[in-house]
């Protein structure tokens, strides 16, 4: 087992941990919302994509390039546009109504 | 390790602050939206120091640029304009169709660099068993990710689909993706891994196509656990920290969503995967 390798598990071992705690208690409206932010969070393959790109040399690895680049970019955009259109929405129900109290 | 390296490497981590900080803002309503700017200014300085480290480089091709360009125009303007346009109700099937195409990309990030590698210098051990993950997984992430939009979208029946045969299929499925993986893992073979996209692919359809359209949103956020899984194997693959941090991440952190969202709906995730007993397609269960 090389050094890189070690050092790689060893960072995906704790991000898992980190992964599984950082969310704890989370009301149900937030559901949707989340997952959807986990989404755009993986469209993070767009570095990924981008690195494929710039070693590409050849029609198929061109090919493979823009699909993997287009895809993960629509990932990338789409995701956060769409949570935050949602958080938006969330938001705006959420906001306090003003009640005029009625006292006798 | 270069001064220019080191640079990159503490923007991704920065990057991956961003994301981990986020998530947990996001966890709160009223912290929430705050949250997710954060994880997108994170997502923003991680693609940035890439272009910076492609620059550096300078290997990308002429026609490369190009490619990368018009694919990042092409790949930002689809999801910028859907995710605007789409009507509030048809989110759900919205985000499935962004978890499809990350999934997608993943297995063709893994896909790319395997048919370089064994073209040239070979395939190491650790890239293979990351490559063979990655290809199997993310196709099937793509497949079942676009049968759940295309049920959300009543495009596929919402009802569960369900025939004879099928547990056995499925079963079968699964053991020839093994089978081609390991020969994929221990001799460098470019066709196995094709059987193995195709395979996933076909495995994504069969196992979310027997599934009632109103535990879609819980499938959709198992699927989406699978793509960070995913990206995180393409991360092994390229040897890149930010993709293994962000990828462990969503696939945890999307494992405990999943468990929360059944618990919520009170149907117990074994029902739901096995498939064949939702209700029919009431789409209107997921708004909320």
């Amino acid at each position: 087992m090389s050094e890189q390798l070690l050092s790689d598990v060893t960072v995906f071992v704790l991000a898992v941990l980190v992964g599984f705690e950082v969310i704890g208690k989370v009301p149900s409206t937030l559901h949707t919302p989340l997952m959807s932010g986990t989404n755009a969070i993986h469209g993070v393959v767009l570095v990924g994509a981008v690195l494929i790109a710039s070693t590409a040399d050849d029609a198929l690895s061109y090919v493979l390039a823009f699909v993997a680049v287009a895809f993960a970019a629509m990932n990338v955009t789409g995701g956060y546009v769409v949570t935050d259109r949602m958080l938006g929405m969330f938001r705006r129900r959420r906001d306090p109504v003003p009640v005029k109290e009625q006292r006798p | 390790m270069s001064d220019f390296d080191a640079g990159v490497r503490l923007v991704y981590l920065a990057a991956a602050v961003c994301f981990v900080v986020g998530l947990h803002l996001m966890g709160s309503p009223t912290s929430a939206r705050r949250g997710n700017l954060l994880s997108a200014a994170g997502m923003a300085a991680a693609v940035l120091a890439t272009f910076a480290v492609v620059a550096h480089e300078g290997t990308i091709t002429n026609t490369g640029t190009i490619v990368l360009v018009l694919a990042l125009l092409v790949g930002g303007a689809a999801g910028l304009v859907t995710a605007r346009r789409v009507q509030m109700t048809a989110m759900p099937q919205l985000v499935s169709l962004f978890n499809a195409v990350g999934g997608g990309a993943a297995a063709l990030v893994a896909l790319d660099d395997f048919l370089r590698l064994s073209d040239g210098p070979g395939v190491p051990t650790r890239t293979g068993v990351a490559t063979a993950l990655d290809v199997g997984i993310g196709a099937l992430t793509f497949a079942g990710s676009l049968v759940a939009t295309g049920k959300l979208q009543g495009v596929v029946t919402g009802r569960p689909v369900v025939f004879p045969g099928a547990r056995a299929l499925n079963a079968a499925l699964l053991l020839v993706a093994v089978a081609a993986g390991v020969v994929v893992v221990a001799d460098d073979n470019v066709p196995l891994l094709l059987l193995l996209l195709a395979v996933g692919l076909v495995l994504g359809v069969t196992l979310v196509l027997p599934i009632g359209g109103a535990d879609m949103p819980v499938v959709i956020s198992l699927l989406n656990a699978c793509t960070g899984t995913v990206v995180a194997m393409a991360g092994f693959v390229l040897e890149n920290p930010v993709l293994i941090i962000a990828g462990a991440l969503v696939g945890a952190s999307g494992a405990i969503l999943t468990v929360l969202m059944a618990q919520a709906m009170n149907r117990p995730i074994r029902n739901i995967v096995l498939g064949g007993f939702g209700g029919g397609g009431s789409v209107e269960v997921v708004a909320s």
